[in-house]
């Protein structure tokens, strides 16, 4: 597949003039490559959503229901009472193009409809003729075109060209949000099944198993299992790590990535370091095995189903609250939407670190705690004893995840936390971080290998600041607190800036903690020496 | 295309104005009917547009935070950026309203060789923008001379600051020369960059070409017409008291300057002018980020179908055995 895709050179010649041609003709063409594969069936009968077939985007006949321009009609006009965003982002919009360079799929590719607003006038086109007066009057003119099919398959395509990373929304002078039109777009597409696999099958795994990944919870407890094994091996420590213990001050969760994939297991290995280092009382769920949730891709129903589990499984196990591991997509349905939709959380205790006493008053209603915010506490209270020289190997960046960024605003949290934990780190230039930062390019379920060109097209504005403090500082290593960062970002840096690895903030927080009951360390969590013994190594 | 369609209806609108002011017969439904209707169809409508928003609900608190969240009490938060209060979301609001604070941070990404890409100043947007808006409200302000015995300190304090520099006679307002430059500035690049013209719509031009026909009139009266501003006063004091009266003789342009106001106020709520009354209730800036700290009710928030716990222990009851985790149910 490698030597089919086009190379950084072919991919960076990139034209930013249109085409000519008017937008509102719909034109699509779904190219190997730039696209997401259909959800299979089975993914969309476990969960009940409409329209379950065998088809492909690329196929002609999509096997739509026979009414489906009633169904989405209906369904926008559902949403269009329930969803003041919608409605107000479907109004207001001026056409000023400050967000159009903006995205990183239109620096990435140039297609003018993947500027965040022709990608939102796909939809206003369509709620214009059918739900304006001047839209029913004027048509075209007054900038509205029917619902056809051409134009089903152009949202499809563009929809699923958006990783809903709110970067556009910073810039909107009214907070125009394209992943709230995004989102209610792909909503109006499940109605009438045309999903991608990449997010149904976890979707559907996620609500039979409690994971993505559909590990059933022998196939969790190994993971964890195979981690402490390997941690002892590692490090000369015998962790704990209780799952679906009742009783535990803390629910853990994490997104299952931590638990199944690479480089997220580092980040795994160091938190288990961390609890165990400060005897905390906590455990894992093999139900609640997920704090990804591939809903916030699918529909607002989705999301809600996939994320009860966490409430729930907290009232079962009778803990006190909740933490959340690293992972972007979950904390925006966690800060922004938990609360709402499965709260209140009543039978939850206000939190407060048992190590530092310090009450987490941001979290006082939710109940869930990111662990960046409590790891900084600890650092902060002098709880952790800390050896940053063994981080020497890294020279760090760090990558904001675009949820906890600008659904959040959790910027110096982990910034604190790496600034103690190594010695080397360098920022990105300022237009590419914090609520500026840029996406991966494969979030919102579009990280998928037949998706890989339109994955490096977006990813390129993020690769590209990477390249950057490569060559000032030489940076080796990208830390990030996102899974699907995690999962995308290697490959996207091995095609731009090869030479520069990620990990989690915790994997670096895991290397530099200095353990009561421990040796000394040779290597990091890796395996790989650390670079003083590198330097004793290469002087002897 | 739409640039000229945009035009020409702009141009007819101007010339019914025109024609409408010429004809002494028509010029009470030019001078008095329309302009009433006008204002109706204005306020009504954008009334109507404001409470039909206001009654959708806002089901989750979404705010996009472009600044440090509140969280542990020795990282300082932004609360401008990022509020967790009301005072804070007023003061991001404010800031948004008046200054524009989001189009501020407008960019220019530009690919050079390497691939190196490369974020420029790009304040142009913002500047016009601002100037437009601005010297629109100081222009309306300064019209309160027209329709308000005695005038408002106000309006002649604008003028006096409007026309400091004492250029001409009549005495140049700077607010005229801005809002010219602004609106001609706001249109050129609708027309001039590749990237906007191609997502501008017939509407865009069209409220373009109002307001510049709007403003061009205005200036022509002033500066070259020389119209009589008695007559005018007399108008504009008749239709505020609900006496109208027209007087004989006025100039046909001050009827087409009046038809092209009247069209703009009743274009207004059906069009994205309204992003006026948008703005105040956009979701992503006008929440606070507070959303652990204080539940965001739904009204709407219905049960959905979920596998609950036992379901799953259920499923999974031998392995769950056979790895020797907990059971609820033995």
């Amino acid at each position: 597949m490698a030597e089919q895709n086009p190379s950084p050179d072919q991919l960076v010649q990139i034209s930013y003039a249109p085409d000519g041609k008017d937008w509102m003709n719909p034109a699509v063409d779904f190219r190997k490559g730039v696209y997401c594969y259909a959800a299979a069936p089975k993914n969309l009968e476990y969960v009940g959503f409409p329209n379950p077939r065998e088809w492909q985007p690329f196929d002609k006949d999509w096997k739509l229901p026979s009414d489906w321009e009633q169904i989405i009609l209906k369904g926008m006009k559902e949403r269009l009472e329930k969803y003041r965003s919608f409605r107000l982002f479907m109004d207001i919009c001026v056409r000023c193009g400050a967000c159009a360079d903006k995205c990183h799929f239109y620096v990435g590719s140039g297609d003018p409809k993947n500027m965040p607003v022709l990608r939102a006038e796909l939809l206003r086109s369509v709620y214009r003729r059918y739900f304006t007066p001047a839209g029913r009057a004027f048509g075209r003119l007054a900038g509205a075109r029917d619902l056809t099919e051409d134009v089903l398959k152009e949202w499809f395509f563009y929809f699923y060209q958006c990783t809903e990373c709110r970067r556009c929304s910073v810039f909107c002078p009214y907070g125009i949000d394209t992943a709230e039109v995004t989102m209610i777009g792909r909503e109006l597409l499940n109605l009438v099944g045309c999903n991608i696999n990449w997010v149904m099958e976890p979707v559907a795994n996620c609500y039979r198993t409690g994971n993505h990944l559909g590990i059933q919870p022998h196939g969790f407890k190994d993971s964890i299992d195979f981690a402490v094994d390997d941690l002892e091996e590692n490090i000369g420590v015998r962790v704990e790590a209780p799952i679906n213990r009742k009783g535990a001050e803390i629910l853990f969760v994490v997104p299952s990535a931590d638990y199944f994939a690479s480089p997220h297991y580092y980040t795994l290995l160091g938190y288990l370091m961390l609890f165990h280092e400060i005897g905390l009382d906590y455990t894992f769920s093999a139900f609640a095995s997920e704090g990804g949730n591939f809903g916030l891709f699918t529909s607002h129903e989705m999301i809600k189903r996939l994320n009860a589990k966490i409430y729930a499984e907290a009232k079962r196990l009778g803990v006190k609250w909740i933490i959340g591991g690293e992972c972007g997509h979950m904390w925006r349905v966690l800060h922004q939407y938990m609360d709402t939709m499965n709260g209140p959380a009543d039978f939850l205790e206000e939190p407060a670190s048992p190590i530092t006493g310090t009450k987490f008053e941001n979290a006082r209603s939710t109940k869930m705690v990111h662990i960046c915010e409590f790891t900084s506490d600890l650092i902060r209270n002098n709880k952790l004893k800390l050896d940053p020289s063994r981080n020497d190997h890294w020279k760090v960046t760090f990558h904001d995840s675009c949820n906890p960024s600008r659904a959040m605003g959790l910027l110096e949290e982990p910034r604190y936390i790496l600034r103690k934990v190594c010695n080397s780190f360098h920022e990105m230039p300022e237009n590419t971080i914090r609520e500026q930062t840029f996406c991966c390019g494969s979030g919102a379920g579009l990280g998928t290998d037949e998706n890989f060109e339109m994955r490096m097209r977006g990813g390129f504005p993020r690769a590209n600041a990477v390249k950057y403090v490569k060559e000032k500082y030489g940076v080796n290593l990208l830390a990030c607190i996102c899974a699907i960062d995690k999962a995308t970002l290697p490959p996207l840096l091995e095609y731009w800036v090869p030479g520069v690895e990620v990990g989690g903030v915790h994997e670096l927080v895991g290397n530099a903690l200095v353990m009561k009951s421990q040796g000394p360390r040779e290597t990091d969590l890796r395996g790989e020496p650390l670079a003083t013994r590198k330097d004793q190594k290469a002087h002897a | 295309m739409n640039f000229f369609y945009a035009l020409v209806g702009a141009i007819i609108v101007a010339m019914l104005g025109y024609l409408g002011g010429s004809w002494a017969g028509l010029q009470t439904i030019f001078g008095v009917v329309i302009p009433y209707a006008a204002i109706v169809i204005f306020l009504a409508g954008i009334a109507y547009r404001v409470v039909r928003w206001a009654r959708v609900p806002v089901p989750f608190r979404i705010p996009t935070t472009c600044g440090q969240q509140k969280s542990l009490p020795w990282i300082k938060a932004g609360q401008l950026e990022n509020p967790s209060t009301v005072m804070g979301v007023v003061a991001r609001m404010t800031l948004e309203i008046l200054l524009f604070r989001s189009l501020f941070r407008n960019t220019k990404a530009e690919l050079r060789q390497g691939p190196k890409l490369i974020f420029g100043e790009n304040k142009l947007l913002w500047l016009s923008a601002l100037a437009f808006h601005w010297t629109f409200l100081f222009v309306f302000v300064r019209h309160l001379r027209f329709f308000m015995e005695p005038v408002p300190a106000l309006a002649t304090a604008l003028e006096s600051v409007d026309g400091f520099f004492q250029i001409g006679a009549p005495v140049l307002y700077l607010t005229d020369l801005i809002l010219l430059g602004a609106l001609a500035y706001l249109l050129l690049r609708r027309l001039l960059d590749s990237q906007v013209r191609y997502i501008s719509l017939f509407a865009d031009y069209f409220a373009l070409f109002l307001l510049i026909g709007l403003d061009g009139s205005g200036v022509w009266l002033r500066y070259f017409t020389r119209t009589n501003l008695v007559e005018i006063k007399q108008l504009a004091m008749g239709l505020v008291t609900f006496s109208p009266v027209v007087p004989a003789g006025m100039h046909p342009l001050f009827f087409m300057h009046l038809f092209l106001l009247s069209a703009l106020l009743a274009y207004f709520p059906f069009s994205k002018l309204m992003h006026l009354g948008g703005v105040f209730l956009s979701p992503t800036r006008n929440l606070a980020n507070n959303n652990r700290m204080k539940r965001h009710v739904n009204s709407w928030n219905a049960p959905v179908a979920v596998h609950t716990y036992q379901e799953w222990e259920e499923e999974f009851r031998d392995k769950l055995v056979a790895c020797g985790l907990p059971l609820e149910r033995q």
